[in-house]
């Protein structure tokens, strides 16, 4: 291969993009799949998901698993097992499903996922100006080292001295840069504005939501996650259960914690509005509160009181609030009709039903589709 | 990168010991790549070029993938091609890099004297480079997608090619006969009037009239005879645009530069083996190298149980029969000795082994190598076994250790390299224009999925319906495609009904 062939861009780069673009566009089209699907949570390793995607191979006629076997080599009797794990053991039953696995990354995820949902860029709320890490040197100064030299200036300089004072021969175009001439690039901070975002996880624990309705949370929350954190740089997320009582958690807790009390929602908008009053000051922070219930609430005095809380302090903050409904079999749902009724027309509530898995992607669309 | 002068000279004095032992190369140029661009180089199949298609792409992400984490990594390539190239990786020792030049020298001349390999192009790197401009002037012309999806379809197609076709002398030309005129001239002995009622019966020459009837009946089927190269048929008869055309023919052109490839693994790789173990322990290693060599070499022969090692096989086989034919332990005498320790032991002294070898490399391709030189001794020495699937544990286990069945079921994976017989029985099925496939079935299944999704391509490219008739579980079923973008339907095949494919039943 000549020199030149590796400065210029290598041919390869051209079927990886393409491939790249198909795999995108695979998953842009299965997403609906993808989403429904909780196993990607699993398959997130740092910034990486990997996608199974067996369709992408070039069909062909070939023969499915032979129930016949091989031919190996090695030592055993009739009738003895081939080691397991020992690479291709199981030929026999594995041959068939051949299932390739794509990674890509959380960024570019968010990326498909906001263009299949047409989401808008969120508009930030607070001003935070930060120096940006490194800067720009585009500016001048005359002082630097001989490193940051700009030559074109410094010859400028030093041929306009040199002209005017007469000393510059054209026959002899020789130009000599004295101290005085000498321009350095020099750095300029570039100011960048830093958003802060918290999300705040809330969802009920009594014993009518399953273990069904906790995976669609999980799932939801994944893509919200997702999805948030490549509109903001620096992001929180905190965790409250609740059942009769409310109390902030870790994320493995909040996932798989199993409670069977009653239900009282204000216990937890009451959480959350401590936490927010104490941690997360509106001016600076992007706030995200997110419900999820199946619906049922200890009374309507205690929804009264919801609205109440919601109105007084946790709207006063929030960049949006939203709700999440899970059918289940036990839930009455009265809690998504008593929010609706209440916040008829109000952009900062968001309610959502969600009916099964299916239902996420469309969930996910009406939170995220205001771009507040 | 062309070699440094230290490669350079280990080339030189390794191809002179290439040609001491009588190996009959091309030309071979080597290359020196890092990792990407060997990575590059494997992904595009071992040329430079080649037509823009994003699974070299999927190829190369594996392959560096596999790579960066260590799990993988390619020792060398090496192409078919006159002169031939081959290319090392810049980061491996020298003792590898000796070992790979000799492992080398023993492909190339395999591919330039086994008889498979007498057809392929010798000028492939010119060749493909000129398909991918083709290729890529179409795109510009068509669109890319166009064009993609078009060679997405050929090469789901790819590997239904008749690789013996190669070599069959075609009959000249039919011509384009008037049918009538030849069903009023039955052939007649010569005769004088008065004797030709005699000399051709009236009987004898109706007979004639009928046969010569039904073959003109028979030559107006399309295809006259079921066509393994359904590539070749789609080219002649689907209703194709000139671009198309020429995308197919390119996908059909490498396939049958490949096909030899797969049709030898085991015996291409045994002979590079048996040549780079030969050279290396006989003529090249030095005593610092021998450690780091053998643990190269043992790395490149290990078997596992679940998994055929081609290098290992063919290396073994091949050392095998050289040891036979120098001790004169072939044809019926010894095959017939009763006396195993004497069979065994037999030493006619003959020194026939070297030259047994080259001509097999010569002649033979992995089905033939293998039914002709495992034998009982053999299939014991190298404690082969027949392993499979346990219908009550639905474990893997060794089922067998009898070399016949051994054979057997090695022969059965190697045929028509691993690939399904499938015919083109009808062009013009039901006198509708649909396309008829018939898959010759021997034993196993076809994938149903990627049966059903090449079905589709296929009957996207003949633009008619398509029917595949093979065997699902036991059963002989008919599978229809109406539409690229339609379902498959599924329909079983009564045994009262006219098998359409050839020995079919």
């Amino acid at each position: 291969m000549s020199r030149d062939a590796r400065l210029s861009v290598r041919k390869i780069d051209r079927d990886r993009n393409r491939f790249h673009e198909i795999v995108r566009g695979k998953i842009k089209q299965d997403l609906k799949k993808y989403v429904s699907h909780h196993e990607l949570l699993g398959r997130k390793g740092g910034n990486i998901v990997s996608i199974p995607m067996p369709q992408i191979e070039l069909p062909h006629f070939r023969f499915g698993p032979n129930p016949k076997g091989g031919v190996g080599q090695g030592d055993g009797q009739p009738g003895d097992p081939l080691q397991e794990g020992d690479g291709e053991g199981e030929a026999g039953e594995g041959a068939g499903q051949h299932s390739l696995e794509v990674e890509i990354t959380l960024d570019e995820l968010a990326k498909i996922l906001g263009e299949e949902l047409e989401l808008p860029r969120i508009q930030p709320r607070g001003n935070n100006q930060l120096p940006m890490k490194g800067g720009r040197y585009t500016g001048l100064k005359p002082t630097g080292p001989e490193s940051l030299r700009h030559f074109r200036r410094t010859y400028r300089r030093a041929l306009l001295r040199e002209i005017a004072t007469g000393t510059y021969d054209p026959d002899d175009p020789v130009i000599i840069p004295i101290r005085d001439d000498k321009r350095y690039r020099s750095r300029r901070d570039v100011m960048v504005p830093d958003f802060n975002a918290v999300i705040i996880y809330m969802m009920d624990v009594s014993g009518s939501m399953g273990k069904e309705q906790k995976d669609i949370v999980r799932t939801e929350s994944f893509w919200i996650d997702t999805w948030l954190r490549s509109q903001y740089k620096n992001i929180e997320t905190r965790y409250i259960v609740h059942d009769a009582a409310a109390k902030e958690v870790d994320r493995e807790t909040f996932y798989h914690l199993r409670e069977s009390g009653g239900t009282k929602i204000s216990s937890a908008y009451e959480l959350c509005a401590r936490i927010i009053e104490s941690q997360f000051p509106a001016d600076q922070w992007n706030i995200y509160p997110f419900h999820f219930s199946d619906g049922d609430n200890w009374s309507g005095r205690d929804t009264e009181r919801c609205v109440k809380l919601l109105n007084d302090v946790l709207l006063q903050k929030a960049n949006v609030f939203c709700y999440g409904q899970v059918r289940s079999a036990y839930g009455s749902g009265q809690f998504k009709k008593d929010l609706d009724r209440a916040f008829e027309g109000d952009p900062r509530v968001i309610t959502s039903d969600i009916a099964d898995r299916d239902g996420i992607l469309g969930s996910i669309r009406s939170f995220l589709g205001t771009g507040r | 990168m062309s070699l440094t002068p230290e490669l350079e000279a280990a080339r030189k004095e390794i191809e002179g010991y290439a040609r001491e032992y009588g190996l009959d190369c091309f030309e071979t140029i080597f290359e020196l790549l890092d990792s990407d661009e060997l990575n590059e180089v494997a992904a595009f199949g071992g040329f430079p070029t080649r037509y823009p298609h994003w699974r070299f792409g999927m190829e190369y992400n594996q392959l560096d993938k596999g790579y960066s984490y260590g799990l993988s990594k390619i020792y060398e390539l090496v192409i078919n091609n006159d002169p031939c190239y081959a290319y090392l990786m810049r980061s491996n020792m020298l003792v590898d890099q000796k070992l790979v030049m000799a492992h080398v020298f023993g492909h190339c001349d395999f591919f330039k004297n086994n008889l498979w390999f007498a057809k392929t192009d010798r000028k492939m790197m010119d060749r493909m480079a000129n398909h991918g401009t083709v290729v890529r002037r179409l795109m510009d012309r068509v669109g890319l997608e166009p064009v993609e999806r078009f060679l997405d379809c050929c090469l789901s197609l790819d590997n239904l090619i008749d690789p013996h076709s190669m070599f069959i002398r075609r009959r000249t030309e039919p011509t384009e006969a008037d049918p009538a005129e030849a069903e009023e001239a039955p052939v007649k002995f010569r005769a004088k009037g008065y004797m030709d009622a005699f000399i051709n019966p009236r009987a004898a020459t109706d007979r004639e009239r009928a046969r010569i009837r039904k073959e003109v009946a028979q030559d107006a089927k399309l295809p006259p005879v079921p066509v393994r190269d359904v590539l070749s048929f789609l080219l002649e008869y689907a209703p194709l645009k000139r671009w198309q055309q020429e995308v197919l023919e390119i996908v059909r052109e490498e396939a049958y530069y490949f096909a030899p490839q797969a049709m030898t693994k085991i015996m291409n790789e045994g002979w590079a083996s048996y040549w780079h173990s030969t050279m290396m322990t006989q003529k090249i290693l030095r005593p610092s190298e021998v450690v780091d060599y053998a643990d190269h070499h043992s790395g490149t022969l290990a078997t596992r149980p679940g998994r055929l090692n081609p290098y290992k096989l063919g290396i073994e086989l091949f050392r095998d029969i050289e040891d036979r034919w120098n001790r004169g332990k072939f044809g019926s005498q010894w095959e017939d000795m009763e006396d195993h320790e004497q069979k065994r032991r037999l030493n006619k002294k003959l020194g026939l082994g070297r030259e047994k070898i080259f001509e097999v490399r010569r002649t033979h391709n992995d089905v033939t190598f293998v039914d002709t030189f495992i034998h009982e001794e053999f299939a014991q020495a190298q404690k082969m076994f027949v392993y499979g699937v346990d219908r009550r544990t639905g474990r893997t286990e060794i089922v067998d250790r009898d070399w016949r069945k051994v054979k057997e079921q090695l022969l059965f994976s190697l045929t028509n390299w691993g690939q399904p017989y499938i015919y083109v029985t009808d062009g013009n099925y039901e006198k509708r224009g649909e396309l008829y496939l018939f898959h010759k079935w021997g034993g196993v299944d076809l994938q149903f999925d990627f049966a059903q999704a090449t079905l589709k391509n296929l009957c996207w490219i003949w633009d008619r319906p398509v029917h595949l008739e093979t065997m699902l579980e036991n059963k002989a079923v008919l599978l229809t495609c109406k539409n690229a973008d339609g379902d498959i339907t599924q329909r079983e095949l009564s045994p009262s009904e006219e098998p359409r494919g050839i020995g079919a039943g």
